[in-house]
């Protein structure tokens, strides 16, 4: 290996014969025709922009809150602000970014494709939940700017219905819309895959991306309906005093807590299931290997959201739920481990004498494995209630959840932007780039959130923005290590929008991977995707069929 | 595409049969059966649901999958209440044995 | 040019297809209203488990009778609606409208004696909120009892004005001769929207009016 990635291989290069082809990105220039589209590819492409913007929304909070932390004392901003900063972060990026990101840009972009269609099965709901997302991340922005909420992004009973006083009502119903957005792209998805496969696509042939989605679909519709009627209750509360929350009143708190985390713990499987769709699809094509258990890994998708559900009072051991309770939801989130440590001894299993190369979007699959791991396992730890007794709403909890969101959703999500980037837009990105950035994320990435379990073990509490001298080390770790993770995103939007005019024109398959998007249509696909349906013979990640010369 | 078309005779049998279940909850409701009064309602309930759902909404010709659909959703409603419920009903049973 | 080529849309292969893809997506569209109705039967559980004489002091402000007679006019409703269904399925234009308006009056007319009720309970000072009040020890229970009540019926009765809402589009619809024996799927799939708000209403009629009656 030498200099050789700083240059595009001669395979990943369009063919000057290629001409200007029509494709779904030249098919029309004007602004009518992007927004009221019906095209999947469209809709993922419009899911983009806005989804970049509110990451980099939420990024912007991060950033104020570490900036905070950099010193114990509470010098840059009082509690109130710091506690709308905290709020604001958590709301945008968990609603806004974790919960769509890959579905709404990558599941609908490649569903079809992956499996021979033409479009999702309801083209026009998709637009719609487009919309729906906009119009609620607009209601979000809107709580944002006439003031912020400080109730944390988990709107905690009775401060959020009874003693806070900033814009609760706005933000939630923000993310009640978003809510909708998901529910219909989980109903889209789940018609789609059941009813609009090629001939020949048996469900065991399917890409473990396609089952990721599906997986993550039956959350989406089964979960959100609870935390939207929720939101409603806790309007209803602030509006009306009905009391339903307000132990004053003769309500119980805790039942806020019930029907929120009853969606929201699940949420986190619509937040990681996709990524790890993903992870199969890359290590596949970078190991130039057929997936090791292929079924185990299908089964433990429908096995992670199905026993998903049955875990959400992990979030409560400390709120007053019964003790009883505790000990159900702690054996049961033992339970929910399994399938996703079955996956990755699938995955690394995968990598074992194949043939691998390191490309960007390889980098960020191997990264996740690592980072998925420690995540995954701090989680069985705090699922052990006598440990989360110890360490509940300090920066442990903090440190589990970024490992698993961001090193494990994020870097999912980075490796699938790199590795269809070529698809989508038709163009290549700069590998060397590339591979610089993916190792800042993990560099910047480590630093800023290994010191949170350090520091959260010795004590110091999450949401508050002061703390004793001892910690200073630790935040000020963390506080580097985020500038360096910010920069290590940013670098990838200079990149990627300088590609689009400038990079070289991608091949059809520039990585020779298998897959109907990569070996059936062209780099950008046509409006219809398909010149003719194609039927479906081999196994998905039929790799070794071929000799791969490097 | 052949869809089946119930017969109208099915549909007035339903009908009749879901006036005369309404009218039997209320009557019950009358009564005093202790705990079965809850037991009853709801078991009427279901009963008056399940001719809705099978015949109304041709759920008795469907696919199979619309049975998955459909018990999926029903069981993970069911996961809801109860889970809540148990943990409102073992609250105050909280006695652990003294350390030694 | 047949109702049955201007159906079929683009991405589809066949009507059939097209068919088993809107009734699946209906289904799903369903099972979400069942859990998001769902919040608020949990809630109710948990409250009518931990106040049972509030519950029955509140079910017992509501009318029994106003109640029955909604629950057959919606039962009558869903009748009137499978009989839209049957009469599309037969191509029968003039009787699947007869039918639709039929429905839509039922409902309207389960929704004019909500307003009856609610009216009631407003001017009785049952609305949760500053102007609620209820004389006995156990009246912030009772608070939150109406507040289920209203919540919930409160809900049914949106999804009830959606639906009055769609029927109307329906109607318009078909009597441009929309849907034929061949092509009828949207007055199925409303259908199965309208059955399912009525099941809903199934449950709620005994948890609510029907309370420690005896």
């Amino acid at each position: 290996m030498s200099t050789a990635i700083f240059k595009p291989r001669p395979e990943q290069v369009a063919q000057e014969s290629d001409g200007t082809v029509s494709n779904y990105l030249n098919a029309s220039f004007s602004i009518r025709s992007w927004l009221l589209t019906v095209d999947h590819k469209r809709i993922a492409i419009l899911y983009l922009i806005s989804i970049s913007a509110m990451f980099f929304l939420g990024g912007i909070f991060a950033m104020l809150i570490r900036m905070e932390l950099l010193t114990p004392a509470g010098d840059l901003m009082q509690s109130e602000t710091y506690n709308k900063m905290f709020t604001m972060h958590g709301v945008v990026m968990v609603f806004f970014f974790l919960i769509p990101a890959t579905p709404a840009v990558f599941g609908n972009f490649l569903l079809p494709l992956m499996i021979g269609a033409k479009d999702l099965a309801f083209p026009r709901l998709n637009l719609l939940s487009w919309y729906l997302y906009t119009a609620g991340a607009l209601l979000a922005i809107g709580s944002i700017v006439f003031g912020g909420v400080d109730t944390g992004w988990t709107f905690y009973t009775p401060y959020s219905t009874t003693y806070a006083n900033s814009n609760v009502i706005l933000a939630a119903l923000g993310a009640f819309i978003a809510g909708f957005s998901s529910i219909l792209t989980g109903l889209n998805f789940i018609v789609t895959i059941h009813k609009m496969r090629a001939p020949g696509l048996t469900w065991f042939k399917m890409p473990l991306f396609v089952w990721g989605h599906y997986a993550t679909s039956i959350i989406q519709v089964l979960g959100t309906p609870v935390v939207a009627i929720t939101i409603i209750l806790v309007a209803l509360e602030r509006l009306f005093h009905i009391g339903i929350f307000n132990p004053e009143l003769g309500g119980d708190p805790i039942l806020f807590q019930h029907l929120f985390w009853f969606y929201s713990h699940p949420a986190v499987y619509i937040m990681i299931l996709p990524a790890m769709g993903v992870i199969s699809e890359v290590i596949t094509c970078f190991s130039k290997k057929k997936v090791f258990g292929y079924e185990f890994i299908a089964l433990s998708s429908m096995a992670i959201a199905l026993l998903g559900f049955l875990v959400w009072g992990h979030h409560m051991y400390t709120s007053g739920q019964s003790t009883y309770a505790s000990l159900v939801f702690s054996v049961l989130t033992f339970l929910v481990a399994i399938p996703s440590a079955i996956k990755v001894f699938n995955w690394t299993a995968t990598l074992y004498k194949g043939s691998v190369s390191y490309d960007a979007p390889m980098l960020y699959a191997i990264g996740f494995l690592g980072l998925f791991t420690i995540g995954g396992l701090t989680g069985v730890f705090l699922a052990t209630l006598a440990v989360d007794v110890h360490v509940h709403d300090t920066y442990f909890i903090v440190a589990h959840f970024h490992y698993i969101m961001v090193g494990g959703s994020i870097m999912g999500y980075m490796a699938a932007l790199h590795f269809w980037w070529p698809k989508i837009t038709g163009r290549l990105y700069p590998e060397g780039w590339a591979r610089f950035s993916a190792l800042i994320i993990f560099i910047g990435f480590n630093l800023t959130f290994f010191p949170q379990f350090v520091v959260g073990y010795l004590g110091m509490p999450r949401r508050y923005h002061i703390y004793p001298e001892e910690f200073q080390i630790w935040n000020v770790f963390s506080t580097a290590g985020s500038s360096i993770l910010g920069i290590g995103y940013l670098i990838p939007l200079i990149y990627l929008i300088w590609s689009l005019k400038s990079g070289p024109k991608a091949s059809p398959n520039p990585w020779n991977a298998k897959g109907l998007e990569w070996e059936r249509c062209p780099s950008p696909p046509p409006t219809h995707n398909f010149d003719h349906t194609p039927v479906v013979i081999e196994e998905a990640y039929a790799y070794e069929h071929k000799i791969w010369i490097k | 595409m052949s869809h089946h078309v119930v017969p109208l005779k099915t549909y007035y049998t339903i009908f009749f049969a879901l006036l005369a279940l309404t009218a039997i909850t209320v009557a019950v409701a009358f009564l005093d059966l202790g705990a079965l009064n809850d037991v009853v309602a709801m078991g009427i309930a279901s009963t008056k649901a399940s001719l809705v759902i099978l015949f109304f909404m041709h759920v008795k010709y469907s696919s199979k999958l619309t049975w998955v659909a459909i018990i999926g959703g029903i069981i993970f409603l069911a996961i809801l209440l109860i889970i809540i419920l148990s943990d409102y009903m073992t609250r105050g049973a909280d006695t652990f044995p003294q350390a030694w | 040019m047949s109702a049955k080529n201007t159906a079929l849309q683009h991405h589809f292969n066949d009507l059939d297809q097209q068919y088993q893809a809107s009734q699946l997506g209906m289904w799903a569209f369903l099972v979400q209203e069942l859990l998001f109705f769902g919040g608020l039967f949990a809630g109710y559980v948990v409250y009518r488990n931990l106040y049972p004489e509030a519950w029955t002091l509140g079910s017992h402000e509501l009318d029994v009778s106003l109640g029955s007679t909604n629950t057959a006019i919606l039962i009558l409703s869903s009748l009137t609606m499978a009989m839209a269904v049957y009469w599309a399925q037969k191509g029968q234009k003039t009787k699947l409208v007869l039918f639709l308006v039929a429905t839509l009056i039922l409902g309207c007319s389960f929704l004019g004696i909500k307003v009856i009720e609610y009216s009631h309970k407003v001017q009785h000072h049952l609305l949760p909120g500053n102007g609620f009040s209820f004389d006995s020890p156990l009246a912030d229970q009772v608070r939150i009892f109406f507040s289920f009540y209203f919540a919930m019926t409160g809900m049914h009765a949106f999804h009830m004005i959606v639906g009055a809402g769609i029927l109307i589009w329906l109607i318009v619809q078909a009597m441009k001769g929309r849907y034929t024996a061949e092509y009828n799927t949207p007055i199925e799939m409303f259908g199965l929207y309208w059955h399912f708000v009525d099941v809903v209403w199934i449950y709620l009629f005994p948890l609510l009016y029907l309370i420690g009656r005896n």
